[in-house]
């Protein structure tokens, strides 16, 4: 095989590793067990670079890079935390919480949320700036799920798992900058009769936070289950 | 066609000319129209035809001096009249010949003198919609050459030699683009021409397009040959009416004239170019979110690589230039890439066009060699700021870019100089403030517009704006504190280095520069509770209780 021949090495944290050239930074540092804190992305779904949290440092780059969506490349030198990296992390972190409402101890993803595990696994312990408080709907008209404004990060896990591998492309986003919002169809409700919803609840098991919920289970009761989607798509290609 | 058709073309305009004993020209771009300058025209014409003498009456494009118009130039004498009305039509008329209308006649030597006319040449002379014209001032010359002289190899060669780098704010250079493009292996390709234009106080695309729309679809047709394209997209905002209609007008005349379509000038190149409008996205001029509005997709960026040279409309290799450079190429192509290249400083080659807007006497459209001293467009070619005001400030690059002032008004206009000073030299907004501009008015305003402007797809822009944004606020209305300062710069360095695209990346840049040359007046909003422009409303409680 071709490919083989043009295995990469680069150094994460000062370890050595190879990689295929088709490789993310953030595939090669998972699968040598560093971890890179993550939120818009999720395996088995593209990856849109959105949230940030993932951005590293390349050495003789002044530029920090999403390691989700940036390729390896043969001798590259990557940091995956630094003061400066921690930094940035912890404001995007913050600029989240600020900006909706997430109280945890009133959410049904408490204790289940990827949000709240980051802000933990990154030592964030108050919040700088003026939160926002802003009174967003919650739209409860879905016979099985509930989606809560309050609780949306604007990951687009929920835009894509629908799009790409339900393939029923439900979800969009409306809007620009802090007005933005996931929409349903064109922005109808979600339980509508004619809503193209198949209520196969893929959204709602990759959504990282508790804006998307199954009605009727709280907290423990909701694991979600992201993970299914790598096993989805290794029994389609095998198929 | 060929370049002796051309010749042909240019000779029958010459002669019809030569019929007349005056042309009186009359702007009609969008500053002058809307101050009627098409009932001017129109007063113009009947007096005109009382009067039994002969004159050309033509529409044109911008003459530049927008804070003069609506404008009339008057030749073989190059007489340039202000402020005309209606009123003034049977005036006009009698003055030819005759002695000219002392109380229009506008003077403003040093404006026009100073500046160097490249891109503009043609702008204000010419009737925009008559392809004829366009040929007459040797348009079409440029694409002719290549199509008949040159292999595309060439053509990149001339771009390189000449130095030319994207006006439409990057600053990349143009040839090493072309050639990136033309390296692609694809059997489709694309050429987009930006014309989006969405920063606030900026308007040199739109005059362009408005006055010189074949200079720009040369252009793209020359990039077009040179990368191997053979379809053409010109993106253009909605709310540029006059530009859409041009743009569409001129595009039918350059297919009648064979210079669109297929086998052009009798070669296998074919290539045309259809119209894309534009819903006033300001984010929807950084190159991969226009790709994706033209695709029919949200318009928001994505991350690169890859680069639209790589993979860009529908995949495709694709060619993303701005109106300005496209409207540099084919004068480049007829006189040369070294005589380009003789033009600007070492690493800025060729001329800039400018909006100057503010609070300046000349408002309007200017060109000037990069290099340019800016303390001589803003006090000689602009005239200074009004009488009795103390200039404060030009602000460059629009909400990417930043302040400069009083004590750097000697830097030279060039994508490095203008880094170095903290701003940037963006598409060519230019904005003039004087003492009664608050700079910290300005950087909330500017903070207002990227908050808005946001697409909203990652974090640091989406939230971080709008959280500088509230900071700046709080500063002007006096309720600002030390540790809100500190939280801001903290935040214009995640917003700056973790944004996704350059909106996000370069929407600290206005709060920086002023913090950087205007730290009193954040310290006098903030400890003395004063704004000493006088622009923000302060509660004077505090003061007076102390
Ligand atoms: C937020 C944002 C807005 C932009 N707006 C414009 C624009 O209105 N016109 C333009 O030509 N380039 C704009 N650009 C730059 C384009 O992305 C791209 O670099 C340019 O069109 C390339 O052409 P050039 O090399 O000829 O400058 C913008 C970039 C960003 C990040
Ligand atoms: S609803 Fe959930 S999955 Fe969808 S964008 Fe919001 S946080 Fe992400
Ligand atoms: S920086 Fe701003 S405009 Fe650019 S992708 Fe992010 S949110 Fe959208
Ligand atoms: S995980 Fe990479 S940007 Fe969100």
């Amino acid at each position: 095989m071709s490919a083989a021949t043009e295995i990469k090495t680069l150094i994460i944290d000062g370890k050595d590793v190879s990689a295929r050239p088709d490789q993310t930074i953030l595939d090669v540092a998972r699968e040598n067990g560093i971890n890179i804190p993550t939120l818009c992305h999720l395996d088995g779904l593209s990856d849109v670079g959105a949230c940030r949290l993932c951005l590293i440092e390349i050495k003789g780059q002044n530029r920090l890079l999403p390691a989700c969506v940036a390729r390896v490349e043969e001798g590259m030198e990557v940091t995956t935390t630094s003061e400066r990296i921690a930094r940035h992390r912890r404001t995007i972190l913050e600029l989240l919480f600020a900006e909706r409402n997430h109280i945890c101890a009133v959410c049904v993803a408490n204790g289940n949320c990827e949000l709240q595990a980051l802000a933990q696994q990154l030592g964030l312990t108050h919040v700088r700036f003026p939160y926002r408080n802003p009174a967003l709907a919650v739209d409860a008209s879905h016979e099985r799920f509930t989606c809560d404004h309050n609780r949306c990060i604007l990951c687009t896990r929920c835009v894509r798992v629908c799009a790409e591998i339900e393939g029923a492309h439900v979800w969009d986003v409306e809007g620009r900058g802090a007005d933005c919002k996931v929409i349903t169809d064109l922005a109808q409700p979600w339980g509508d009769k004619n809503s193209s919803c198949t209520k196969c609840g893929k959204c709602v098991q990759v959504c990282p936070t508790g804006a998307l919920y199954e009605k009727g289970k709280v907290g423990v009761e909701h694991p979600k289950r992201p993970d299914f989607l790598p096993y989805l798509n290794l029994m389609r290609e095998a198929q | 066609m060929n370049l002796e058709e051309l010749q042909q073309i240019a000779s029958g305009v010459h002669n019809e000319n030569l019929l007349f004993d005056f042309e009186v020209n009359v702007c009609q771009g969008t500053g002058c129209l809307s101050q009627h300058s098409d009932d001017i025209k129109a007063a113009l014409e009947a007096a005109l035809a009382a009067s039994g003498k002969k004159a050309l009456i033509r529409r044109t494009g911008c003459m530049g001096l927008c804070a003069a118009g609506p404008l009339v130039l008057i030749e073989p004498d190059a007489q340039l009249l202000q402020h005309v009305t209606v009123k003034h039509a049977d005036a006009v008329i009698n003055s030819l010949g005759a002695t000219p209308v002392a109380e229009l006649q506008c003077d403003l030597r040093q404006h026009f003198d100073d500046q160097d006319h490249v891109v503009l040449e043609n702008s204000g002379r010419i009737d925009p919609e008559k392809i004829d014209e366009y040929i007459a001032r040797d348009g079409y010359q440029g694409l002719v050459m290549a199509l008949t002289d040159m292999r595309p190899a060439d053509v990149i060669k001339q771009i390189t030699e000449s130095g030319l780098r994207g006006r439409g704010g990057g600053g990349y250079p143009t040839g090493l683009k072309w050639g990136m493009v033309a390296k692609a292996q694809s059997e489709t390709k694309y050429v987009i021409c930006n014309g989006d234009e969405g920063d606030p106080g900026a308007f040199m695309d739109r005059s362009g397009l408005e006055s010189d729309p074949q200079r720009v679809i040369e252009g793209m047709a020359i990039a077009a040959y040179a990368v191997g394209a053979s379809k053409g997209y010109i993106y253009v905002r909605a709310e540029y009416p006059l530009a859409v209609s041009r743009l569409t007008v001129s595009l039918r005349e350059a297919r009648r004239r064979g210079l669109l379509g297929n086998n052009i000038c009798g070669t296998p190149f074919n290539f045309d170019i259809e119209i894309r409008l534009g819903a006033g996205a300001f984010v929807c001029g950084e190159e991969t979110a226009l790709i994706a509005s033209i695709e029919g997709l949200r318009g928001t960026p994505r991350v690169r690589p890859p680069y639209p040279a790589a993979s860009g409309l529908w995949g495709k290799p694709t060619l993303i230039n701005n109106v300005e450079t496209f409207a540099n190429v084919p004068t480049i192509l007829r006189k040369g890439g070294a005589w380009f290249a003789a033009i600007g400083t070492a690493k800025s080659k060729g001329t800039k066009v400018f909006a100057l807007t503010g609070k300046i006497r000349n408002t309007g459209l200017v060109e000037v060699p990069m290099g340019m001293p800016l303390r001589q467009i803003v006090e000689g070619i602009g005239g200074g700021v009004p009488e009795g005001r103390t200039f404060k400030a030009v602000q460059t690059g629009g909400p990417s870019g930043g302040c400069i002032p009083a004590e750097l008004l000697d830097i030279e206009v060039s994508y490095e100089s203008l880094i170095q000073a903290g701003s940037m030299m963006g598409s060519g907004g230019m904005i003039v403030m004087d003492d009664t501009s608050c700079m910290v008015n300005v950087a909330k305003f500017f903070m207002e517009f990227c908050m808005t402007e946001s697409c909203g797809k990652c974090i640091p822009c989406r939230a971080g704006t709008v959280q500088m944004h509230t900071l700046l606020t709080r500063i002007c209305d006096g309720s600002g504190t030390m540790d809100d300062l500190d939280l801001l710069v903290d935040l214009c360095s995640t917003v700056k280095e973790a944004s996704l695209c350059g909106l996000g990346q370069t929407a600290p840049n206005p709060v920086l520069s002023t913090l950087r040359y205007f730290k009193q007046e954040y310290m006098d909003h903030i400890v003395n509770k004063r704004c000493t422009a006088g622009v923000c409303n302060i509660n004077h409680a505090a003061e007076v209780i102390a």
